[in-house]
């Protein structure tokens, strides 16, 4: 090695956290004996002001070239020993954290020799990997402060107009020749009762007037390539296609409706779904007198095992513009749950049995059974079968996956769920994004959700998506992969397919077909080093060499 | 949690309360009261050396007041920021006007501020995000549930604080009438040591056993001597302490874990006396800790009473039935009428399960309601300074199709604040509510918006 490695090293009592455990003193004189280290110092607190200062003046005084913390966890005080090191003009990533706290004094309270054993270990694990560190710069990537929304339903219309109103730029694709997705085609919207097609006008009138949004109807994603701050879009318009790129991408697909074919004998006619029934009142061609109602059709059974979350809520709304248009109606709805969820959906179901609206709970195993003029089922409190006279009978149905769903995700690469709906990074920390950076997700094209949550999901996408096209420079930490042997590299492409991120891709070099790590996408997981059979990929200040060595100080214990 | 704490453009202000707000969107002014904690923030390292020494202890509300915390303490361990606050109510030096100072001379980062006073902060912000969340309805006042006379009936966040590995029971399902127990007979202890104590200084004073002072003493032989009153009634004392000692001791000894539990739904919600609404998240939370109790204990089992079980969001209806099929949960469908109790602190539960057409009834080791989620107690008072108005159940008003604006341009509301729902919405909700305020500081002059960073 040409560089005359002076290596600090800095033992931290935490109070009494790793000091009331362990002998500090003890384990900072053995740290003197490792190789390499020059400097060794033990603080009371090394994260305190007093401590970093002693970070910073050991560097210049000692000449330090590395710098090894033993206290506590990355997580949390790994970014201000790395800004204290690079303050002192020290690369920032030639700093090496050893976690002697929260995996070492804290679990070994009541064994505290051993403790004290395995925090050398630990120590001297990484000196070793301290040795081999190298300065790494941050990765820097220009944002093209540009959005795809796909789809135009109200959750895509929400989040187009939520981004463009911020000032960017958005291009806004839906397959159908007109906006409004599924909302076009209902009567109208609860709890408040607003004409559908007035939401969607008013909504798609912004939409279309809005300086920012470049509108694309009668349009689909074709291709797409690229990464965040940096994708490029192919979409064909009747057979015309074009190109363009985009920092950030929201998926708003929405869902599209069972048609329930097969059960209850479904015609269309007599037997329709609540969808159907929309039709009829959009047409005023609604006539029945005897309505029943039958909840969880072609849902919560063996073949889709969701609950749709919304067509309790229809099948209420429904059953009370029955009402109201003809009191003397007798409308039925039965029921496994009634999922009423939330204090308006509540307040209707209780609307809706003032108005005389009858709620029956049928068993999964004793369905009700559609026959002529009467629909039969058994009534649980009463012990008995009743026969309720129909004229019409809706069929709540469940919202499932759209059928582009599975080559939209393959062309995004991301990930779907059992039922083929798109799948969140997590479902409580991030429920809007997806795993891979720059694209978000909200609607329908996530899981059913009435138009209040569509919309405050929508919106909440475009805040996601906003995040990054307002920084319009990406930096990311540099550790992540790198092609460190090109030559060892096959093309073989496996790394591409496991990768979570698409962070890499196979392009054609001089010398053949070769892995490429897209740095900005990267997270730095490693799943690609493993995965190489040829060695190629490294992650930096996680190299092969480095783990090695450290392997090699353990096992020199 | 951390990312909030440590993101260079959010500045964070814990144990402040708002007091004014007057201007508009794009150019509010806000007057925050920020309370003193006697702690300085800036100093202290969070190392928690003053809370081993503070010798005040009080009950400790994050723990639903099952445990006992000190009066210098953080709100929970994880708590951002990482320092600490005196409650100084019950600070001997503080409240109590006693000589104490123990935290100040333990800290080595000299982080404590007897001296420290409120202070006011004046910040200018172009947008509002109310975000305060709401507060666990009281089940006290439904008196079929007997909530504040039967020991093993607890609130559903009281539950989640004896499974939590963190809470006073480590996660083991210790029975709140055995907690009770233990205490009392840890205070029965210590004063039963007290008397020995004496007794055996008494003892050695006069070179003889207690037995045979009395046994002299009762037949007037033991003489005159002004600590032999004294020596009989505190052997009096004792006898009496250690009969009432033994039983209750071995009832302690004999205790055992709940085992078989039952959760009751809606309670203090879907239900006209109280609140109409459905309080959306409180299905999921039962089912849920039903199965972290099996989990812990796969010998559990639980019943859940319910009208629907509501079970909405991805996944939700799959978990349900996991649950049913490996951790041992029945859902039993009907509203509970009452619960009482046996002799053993067992509670006993009385319902119609509406399948079978009974009227039945069963005994659990211990009840968890799933209590209603209710506006927080200081909603009004906010409301009323933000000039916003609520809705009819109390929660800050929106409207259906711009559900995160209130009632006044420029101040946005998120999560339970608004209504109940649960993490995953709330999440969501808050992004949106982000992007609602950013439109709005967007749209306004940089000079007016720049403030309050």
């Amino acid at each position: 090695m040409a560089e005359d490695l002076r290596i600090g090293v800095f033992v931290c009592d935490c109070g009494s956290n790793i000091a009331g455990y362990l002998d500090c003193p003890d384990i900072a004189e053995y740290a003197k004996t490792l190789p390499h280290v020059v400097y060794v110092k033990e603080n009371l607190y090394t994260c305190s002001e007093a401590g970093i200062n002693e970070i910073k003046a050991a560097i210049k005084e000692e000449n330090l070239n590395r710098v090894v913390v033993a206290s506590c966890t990355p997580r949390t005080h790994e970014p201000l020993f790395r800004e204290s090191c690079a303050e002192a003009g020290l690369n920032p990533y030639l700093f090496e954290m050893v976690n002697i706290r929260d995996q070492c004094s804290w679990v070994h309270m009541q064994e505290q020799e051993k403790g004290n054993l395995k925090a050398k270990d630990l120590i001297r694990m990484g000196v070793a990997k301290a040795a081999l560190l190298e300065p790494q710069e941050p990765i820097q990537s220009e944002m093209d402060p540009k959005a795809l929304v796909i789809g135009g339903g109200i959750s895509g219309m929400t989040a187009a107009l939520g981004l463009a109103n911020r000032g960017f730029q958005v291009f806004l694709v839906e397959k159908a020749p007109e906006l409004g997705g599924l909302l076009r085609h209902l009567h109208k919207v609860g709890p408040s009762y607003v004409n559908a097609d007035d939401l969607v006008a008013s909504q798609a009138t912004k939409v279309e007037k809005h300086e920012n949004i470049n509108l694309l109807t009668s349009t689909t994603v074709k291709a797409m390539e690229g990464y965040i701050g940096h994708y490029k879009v192919t979409v064909s318009s009747n057979g015309v296609e074009q190109q363009f790129g985009v920092g950030v991408i929201v998926v708003a697909t929405g869902a599209k409706v069972l048609k329930p074919e097969g059960f209850y004998g479904y015609d269309g006619k007599r037997v329709i779904t609540q969808f159907e029934l929309e039709e009829l009142f959009r047409t005023e061609s609604f006539k029945a007198e005897h309505v029943v109602m039958i909840q969880c059709v072609g849902a919560r059974d063996e073949e889709r095992k969701y609950c749709s979350r919304i067509c309790c809520m229809t099948a209420i709304k429904n059953s009370i513009a029955i009402k109201e248009q003809n009191p003397e109606a007798t409308v039925h709805i039965l029921y496994r749950d009634i999922q009423a969820y939330g204090v308006e959906n509540e307040a209707l179901l209780q609307r809706s049995k003032q108005m005389g609206v009858r709620y029956i709970k049928y068993d999964q195993q004793r369905p009700p059974e559609v026959q002529e003029n009467i629909v039969k089922v058994y009534h649980h409190l009463l012990g008995r079968d009743l026969e309720l006279p129909q004229d019409l009978v809706v069929l709540s149905t469940p919202l499932i996956a759209g059928e582009d769903n599975q080559s939209l995700s393959k062309l995004l690469r991301v990930t779907l769920d059992a039922n083929k709906f798109f799948l969140e990074a997590h479902v409580k920390l991030k429920p809007l994004d997806f795993a891979t950076d720059g694209i978000y997700l909200c609607g329908n094209a996530h899981y059913p959700a009435s138009v209040r949550e569509a919309i405050s999901q929508a919106l909440g996408a475009a805040s996601r998506a906003s995040i990054p096209l307002a920084k319009g420079v990406m930096t990311v930490q540099p550790i992540v992969s790198v092609l460190a042997n090109e030559d060892a590299c096959r093309g073989c492409g496996l790394c591409v397919a496991l990768c979570p991120y698409g962070a890499l891709e196979i392009v054609r070099t001089d010398k053949g077909r070769k892995v490429r790590v897209i740095s900005v996408a990267c997270k730095g997981c490693g799943v690609c080093a493993a995965t190489c059979y040829q060695h190629a990929l490294d992650i930096n200040s996680f190299t092969d060499q480095q783990v090695e060595e450290q392997i090699k100080a353990f096992l020199s214990g | 949690m951390l990312d909030a704490g440590r993101h260079p453009k959010i500045n964070l202000l814990s144990y402040c309360e708002v007091e004014e707000v007057s201007g508009e969107v794009g150019a509010f002014q806000v007057k925050v009261r920020k309370k003193a904690r006697y702690v300085n923030e800036d100093l202290c390292t969070g190392c928690g050396a003053c809370v081993e020494k503070c010798p005040t202890t009080v009950k400790d509300t994050y723990n639903e007041g099952l445990g006992e915390r000190t009066a210098i303490y953080k709100y929970f361990p994880q708590g951002i920021p990482s320092t600490h606050c005196i409650d100084a109510e019950n600070c001997r030096q503080l409240g109590q006007g006693k000589k104490c100072g123990i935290c100040a001379k333990v800290c080595q980062a000299n982080a404590i501020d007897f001296e420290q006073q409120d202070q006011m902060l004046d910040l200018e912000v172009g947008a509002v995000v109310l975000a305060t969340g709401y507060d666990v309805f009281d089940p006290s006042v439904i008196p079929e549930y007997a909530y504040d006379r039967i020991d093993n009936v607890v609130t559903a966040m009281e539950f989640e604080r004896l499974l939590s590995a963190s809470g006073p029971t480590h996660g083991h399902l210790d029975r709140p009438s055995e907690l009770a127990l233990r205490a009392e007979v840890a205070v029965l202890e210590k004063d039963l040591n007290k008397v020995s104590r004496q007794i055996d200084r008494l003892e050695e004073k006069h070179g003889k056993k207690t037995a045979e002072f009395l046994k002299e003493f009762e037949a007037g032989k033991a003489g005159e001597d002004e600590d032999f009153e004294r020596w009989a009634t505190l052997a009096e004392k004792q006898t009496a302490a250690e009969k009432v000692l033994a039983p209750l001791k071995k009832r302690e000894a004999a205790a055992q874990t709940a085992k078989n539990l039952a959760f009751i739904q809606c309670v203090g919600s879907r239900d006209f006396r109280f609140n109409r609404f459905c309080s959306s998240y409180c299905c999921m939370h039962s089912v849920k800790e039903a199965m972290i109790a099996h989990e812990h204990d796969n010998q559990t089992t639980s019943s859940i009473f319910c009208m629907d079980l509501r079970a909405v969001g991805r996944g939700f209806e799959e978990y349900k039935l996991r649950g049913g099929k490996s951790s041992n949960i029945k859902y039993v469908r009907g509203r509970v009428a009452e619960i009482t109790e046996d002799e053993a602190h067992n509670p006993i539960v009385w319902y119609e399960s509406t399948t079978s057409r009974q009227v039945d009834h069963e005994t659990f080791d211990l009840v968890i309601l799933a209590t209603a989620c209710v506006p927080s107690a200081g909603t009004p008072k906010l409301a009323d300074l933000m000039g916003v108005e609520l809705d009819q159940n109390g929660f800050f008003k929106t409207d259906p199709f711009a559900p995160l604006d209130t009632t006044r341009p420029g101040i946005f509301v998120c999560g339970c604040a608004q209504g109940p729902m649960d993490i995953p919405e709330s999440v969501a909700q808050a992004s949106s509510a982000a992007a609602r305020a950013a439109e709005v500081v967007a749209t306004v002059p940089k000079a007016a918006a720049g403030g309050g960073e």
